[in-house]
């Protein structure tokens, strides 16, 4: 499983620096967003990979006594997730409004020299 | 528990939903003058809480009344409370400006500018990594608001590049900790620093690979080369006011270099110690003359200052880089000089360039300036200060970093490129002076500057002034600032001194 998801996180990673470096925001927006899925992944599983485990310790669960998960990455990757949701939302209105106002979608506001044609 | 600590984050957040709330029903009269009494607030408990610490030990307040490691801490030490007054009477003064009208484009100034002094507060305060983190968040989201403030496609340009170089930063910052708390198990700093000494042999890559990323996390913000290409075009495009408040921006940036590299990455660190002196130095000097270079080739005022931005981070870097406590102090001084001398250029270029008509702030010769002797003279004095002329507090601070330089091996190479962008800054600045005061002819036919718009520029100028007038006392208030920060144990002790004794028992 660690292998699994070492590579997933990888993956995401290539892809979404490959987008952001990109020239338009579209793929700039997209690449942000997998390079946070990326990371939200990476932050879960720092706290080690561990399956059918509850994250808290209670004395009444059987479970608990055998062990359980570190519940710590989990609030980490919420947080994350959460900011990241609200930073991506920003993103793409501000992507519109330089769509709408720089009258291209080009990162630095200007078209390419082969759109004209 | 000390709610002394916890004020300087908790004034702001109220004060921004305060404003929000009362929007619609108090005149935007009554809102300008409620922000500035916050702000005064503001600066009065960070007054109260710099003479504190002076005196006493490092506070520390545990949200919620959870342990040290446990739970997230904030704590104030000399350099946090330092931090604090510099940002608040910087916000003063932006402010004091802004509301001359800059706050009437869009709704949400006064609650956005409010939060940013959160983000700035909290983010000088926190004892946590992943907190610092959160508080990055808010002081960024804060800021691109701030940015936009007041429309037009050249800022929604800058602001696109700023918002997506931060977010892809934040990445990072995400990626650091995780891996901090993957092989250490914690993300507070007292704890970290703790750890981070007997790190297993095994983990000491990833620990090292942790370390630097966050140090390119932190270069981001501070615009240390070669990650410093944001800046320019961020600040010159945004509104006066908010490129004035931008001046502390960097220095967070610099401020968290010196907090992780003195605290975590310290002498103490055992196989990872001095992580970041070593990338640190060079990069700073480079910076220095990157920045002065930039200066002089900017064809607009507003974008010669930002570069000059940037020299300023290089000097301050590498006083941070050199690492002693004399050149740690002298830097600390020289990051109050160099943000309120940044501020009072930012908003002069925005006066200077109201008065010229269609010229703006453009380097070309134009029309004269209303009250040009009056707006001429400040812009002399702000330049003195920026170039590092004597007798001003500019020249003060590079001394002190430079003296503070000698005793370190590399010292021929930080004089000559410290004293080279100095006479570069210095050039750049005279050539824009004359191009713009000298080389006028005609009348632009603008209403000259009021006394209430030259107010905060009179009033930046005149801190720079008693910057230089009480140095004596405030040099000794940044030494003992900086003796605290080279011996971490005394954080750290203050921190987890309550747990480490519950355990022994």
């Amino acid at each position: 499983m660690e292998a699994l998801l070492a590579l997933i996180v990888g993956v995401l990673t290539a892809c979404g620096v490959y987008l952001i470096l990109r020239g338009r925001t579209f793929p700039l927006v997209l690449g942000l967003t997998l390079l946070s899925y990326a990371v939200n992944l990476f932050l879960f599983a720092t706290g080690r990979l561990a399956i059918g485990l509850p994250p808290i310790i209670d004395r009444n669960l059987a479970e608990t006594i055998g062990g359980y998960t570190d519940p710590l990455p989990q609030a980490l990757v919420l947080t994350a997730i959460v900011i990241g949701f609200a930073m991506t939302a920003f993103l793409i209105m501000l992507a519109l409004k330089a769509r709408a106002e720089l009258g291209n979608d080009h990162v630095d506001g200007r078209p390419d020299p082969g759109d004209r044609a | 528990m000390n709610p002394l600590v916890i004020a300087p984050v908790l004034l702001p957040l109220l004060a921004g939903t305060l404003l929000l709330l009362l929007r619609g029903t108090l005149s935007l009269r009554v809102r300008r003058g409620l922000n500035l009494t916050l702000v005064t607030m503001q600066i009065l408990l960070a007054a109260i809480l710099l003479m504190t610490v002076g005196e006493a030990d490092i506070l520390v307040h545990t949200l919620g009344n959870w342990p040290a490691p446990y739970g997230i801490v904030l704590v104030a030490d000399r350099l946090a409370a330092w931090m604090l007054l510099v940002t608040a009477i910087l916000a003063w003064f932006a402010l004091l400006f802004a509301v001359r009208g800059t706050d009437a484009g869009s709704r949400h100034f006064h609650p956005l500018f409010q939060l940013q002094l959160f983000g700035l507060n909290g983010a000088f305060l926190t004892g946590d990594l992943f907190n610092l983190f959160v508080f990055f968040e808010i002081l960024l989201l804060a800021s691109y608001g701030l940015l936009l403030h007041g429309g037009g496609a050249r800022r929604t340009r800058a602001g696109l590049h700023f918002v997506a170089l931060n977010l892809a930063g934040s990445t990072l910052f995400l990626f650091a900790a995780g891996t901090f708390y993957g092989t250490l198990g914690t993300l507070n700093m007292a704890d970290l620093a703790v750890k981070v000494a007997t790190t297993p042999p095994e983990n000491l890559g990833l620990v090292r690979a942790a370390g630097l990323l966050l140090f390119g996390v932190f270069a981001l913000k501070a615009a240390l080369i070669p990650l410093h290409l944001w800046l320019p075009a961020a600040y010159a495009s945004t509104s006066a006011p908010v490129a004035a408040l931008f001046a502390i921006m960097t220095k967070v940036g610099a401020y968290c270099l010196l907090r992780v590299g003195t605290l975590i990455f310290g002498e103490d660190a055992g196989p990872v110690a001095n992580l970041y002196t070593d990338w640190l130095l060079p990069l700073a000097l480079i910076t220095l003359i990157v920045g002065a270079l930039g200066a002089l080739s900017a064809t607009e005022l507003r974008r010669q200052i930002a570069y000059l931005v940037v020299v300023s981070v290089g000097l301050l870097l590498t006083a941070f880089g050199l690492g002693t406590s004399a050149a740690i102090g002298a830097g600390l001084y020289y990051l109050a000089h160099a943000t309120f001398a940044a501020a009072a250029l930012f908003l002069l270029a925005d006066i200077i360039a109201g008065g010229r008509g269609t010229s703006l702030d453009r380097l070309t010769p134009g029309p004269a300036i209303p009250r040009a002797g009056l707006v001429g003279g400040l812009f002399f004095v702000a330049a003195l200060l920026v170039a590092g002329l004597p007798p001003l507090s500019g020249f003060l601070g590079k001394f002190l970093v430079l003296k503070a330089a000698l005793a370190d091996p590399a010292w021929p190479w930080a004089m000559v490129l410290v004293l080279t962008s100095g006479l570069l800054g210095m050039i750049a600045l005279t050539r824009s002076g004359s191009l713009l005061f000298l080389r006028a002819d005609g009348r632009s036919g603008a209403t000259p500057a009021s006394a209430g718009d030259l107010a905060p520029v009179v009033g930046l100028l005149a801190l720079c002034l008693a910057l230089t007038i009480w140095a004596g006392p405030i040099l000794g208030f940044v030494q003992s600032a900086a003796d605290q920060l080279l011996r971490p144990q005394i954080y750290i002790q203050a921190v987890l001194g309550s747990t480490i004794q519950t355990e022994h028992r």
